[in-house]
């Protein structure tokens, strides 16, 4: 019988942006590939070095297959928080598990990144020839190197104020990098068809990774846009024409289902769990305003009719409803441990956690803001369908402590054009004086 | 819209509830649209199909005048715009007849034991599923007899205000 093996340590290497929205990335996906997100340290929040335990290097590298948070992940070799620490952990490091990588066959380099420091050529040299003691036994080839290992020398956070020396530094053989650069080839700035709400590339990647999308999934957009043909003098442009093209763009139209025009709040599916993920980014009511069918009475002002499509006359809808009809869709559609993921427009003065829509088939996985400006800001909120759906669910949030459905999403739109920064800024001023 | 979302599809004019499925195909314009084939989708897909409402759907469409039907090839490029197929020349009488190249005359009439590694059935049920795509048509509600239609590809399923259920 073996030893129950100790599970092995990785260093994962994060890009510096969308902070909020890697912890949840990376937890989805360890989880997809059925890892866990084990963690030994206190903070991991701003910095880009995490070390995590992985059960084996195939879930590590399927991790990076999919992540668009994360640069690169290493094993862990040793590490420590001054060269000499380094060199003894290295030291205690299992040798039978160095010398397959090592062994006089191979070829190897060594790389030395530092973070928020430059070292010259010559300092960097220093640092290789000073890991002279471990078993090296290959040819150093600096061009197409079987293994590739790399130093990692943290310098911290802050621009302005560079140490000394190093707060940790980490040893370790690399891996894998992620799919960063999807986030170029993939930018909105390069597709063919764009409209006024096209989300940035890599948001939507990080979209689909809180979703635990994977292969062969039906995933529904309820608010897919991008073909909108209300604005006048304007060609009619199919939706599917241009959502096809921007898929053929990249050669995924294979994975293009369809498309349908409906009413969200009115869904025209049969009852059923079919989707595994409901990914979306409901019209927050700014460029695109909401509406849905319903009485004639009601026409808005300045609202345009598209005569060539025969769409009814809407009126407006208000937000509030929009999520507690996306809630109850995702709780009657997903299958059983499928996920929700939208964004929910926020007036930050006033957010408080209790205004996030609830439902009690679904459970919170994650709520990540990206601010907007000084007054807004968006959180991508993920919920993981828990409990079969039953009719009665429909109005529990009636019976609930939630009971008024965060009313200020409604007036959105108002405060979000409203002159309030202007009163702040012009209150902050006059207290400065 | 391809069968597949013909068979996810059920009306929601107000009152009609359950009964609103499936809705009636009327086909006047189809297109075969070649897709990659991927079994292990389309075994995912086997177990949500609605077997009737499929049967039925396929059979509409197997029915068509063969002129009613583009096979792939005729726009060119695959790309699929407002072009005019090229003219299809063939024997009088043609375009009375069905068409044989549909192998829609295959329909599994249901799923088969193992059906998850069968791969003539699921190259059926893709075929089936996938690649019939209908351009024009309407889809009619089963209880209360609305139309709604289909154009350029794209079913339109908004009801006006007095038939939206409450």
């Amino acid at each position: 019988m073996a030893l129950p093996c100790p599970l092995n340590r990785y260093l994962l290497l994060l890009a510096q942006e969308h902070l909020e929205f890697r912890l949840p990335e990376i937890k989805s996906l360890l989880s997809l590939f059925g890892g866990q997100f084990i963690s030994s340290q206190e903070t991991y929040g701003k910095s880009p070095f995490w070390i995590l335990s992985i059960p084996s290097e195939d879930i590590a590298r399927n991790l990076m297959k999919r992540t668009v948070c994360a640069k690169s992940i290493f094993e862990l070799w040793g590490h420590g928080k001054s060269p000499e620490e380094l060199y003894s952990s290295l030291k205690n490091y299992p040798v039978e598990k160095m010398v397959p990588f090592l062994h006089s066959d191979s070829t190897y380099k060594i790389k030395i990144h530092t973070f928020n420091k430059t070292l010259t050529q010559e300092e960097k040299v220093k640092r290789i020839d000073a890991l002279e003691f471990l078993p090296f036994e290959g040819k150093v080839n600096l061009k197409k190197p079987q293994h590739i290992f790399s130093v990692l020398e943290d310098y911290g956070l802050d621009p302005n104020c560079i140490p000394e020396n190093p707060h940790n530094i980490y040893f370790g053989r690399w891996i894998a990098d992620g799919q960063r650069e999807l986030i170029e080839s993939y930018s909105v700035k390069k597709r063919h068809f764009i409209g006024n709400t096209s989300m940035d590339a890599g948001l939507s990647f990080i979209m689909a990774n809180h979703g635990k999308v994977k292969e062969n999934d039906i995933v529904f957009d309820p608010f897919v846009g991008t073909g909108k043909a209300s604005r006048k003098n304007q060609k009619w442009r199919g939706p599917d024409e241009n959502i096809r093209a921007n898929l053929r763009q990249y050669g995924l139209e294979k994975y293009y289902l369809d498309v349908l025009v409906s009413d969200a709040s009115k869904p025209s599916w049969r009852k059923g769990t079919y989707f595994d993920a409901i990914i979306t980014d409901p019209p927050y009511g700014i460029r695109e305003s909401t509406r849905r069918t319903g009485s004639q009475k009601e026409i808005p002002k300045g609202m345009e009719k598209c005569p060539e499509s025969h769409v009814p006359v809407s009126l407006s809808y208000h937000l509030s409803d929009m999520f507690f009809d996306l809630l109850n869709f995702a709780a009657e559609t997903l299958v059983l441990g499928g996920r929700l993921v939208y964004w929910l427009p926020v007036y930050t003065p006033e957010y408080t956690e209790e205004m996030v829509p609830w439902h009690p088939c679904l459970k919170l996985i994650s709520n990540c803001e990206q601010k907007l400006s000084s007054h807004t800001s968006r959180r991508l909120i993920t919920m993981e369908k828990v409990k079969k759906f039953e009719d009665r669910d429909q109005y529990s949030h009636l019976l609930s402590d939630h009971f008024l459905p965060y009313q200020g999403h409604n007036s959105f739109r108002e405060k979000y054009f409203s002159g309030v920064t202007k009163r702040i800024a012009k209150e902050e001023k006059s207290s400065q004086e | 819209m391809k069968l597949l979302t013909h068979n996810l599809l059920s009306s929601h004019v107000r009152g009609v509830g359950p009964r609103g499925f499936p809705l009636r195909l009327q086909a006047t314009e189809v297109r075969i649209n070649p897709v990659e084939f991927n079994p292990d989708f389309v075994a995912r897909m086997i177990p949500k199909v609605e077997w009737a409402a499929l049967l039925e759907a396929a059979e509409t469409v197997r029915t068509l005048p063969h002129a009613r039907v583009h096979l792939p090839g005729e726009w060119g490029g695959g790309e699929w715009s407002h072009r005019q197929p090229r003219a299809r020349g063939g024997t009088p009488g043609d375009d009375l007849g069905l068409c044989p190249q549909l192998h829609l005359v295959e329909v599994p009439k249901g799923p088969i034991e193992g059906y998850e590694h069968d791969e003539k059935f699921l190259r059926q049920m893709h075929h089936v599923l996938l690649e019939v795509d209908v351009l024009e048509g309407t889809l009619q509600c089963p209880e209360s007899g609305r139309l709604f239609p289909i154009s350029r590809g794209i079913p339109n399923m908004l009801l006006s205000d007095e038939e939206t259920e409450t």
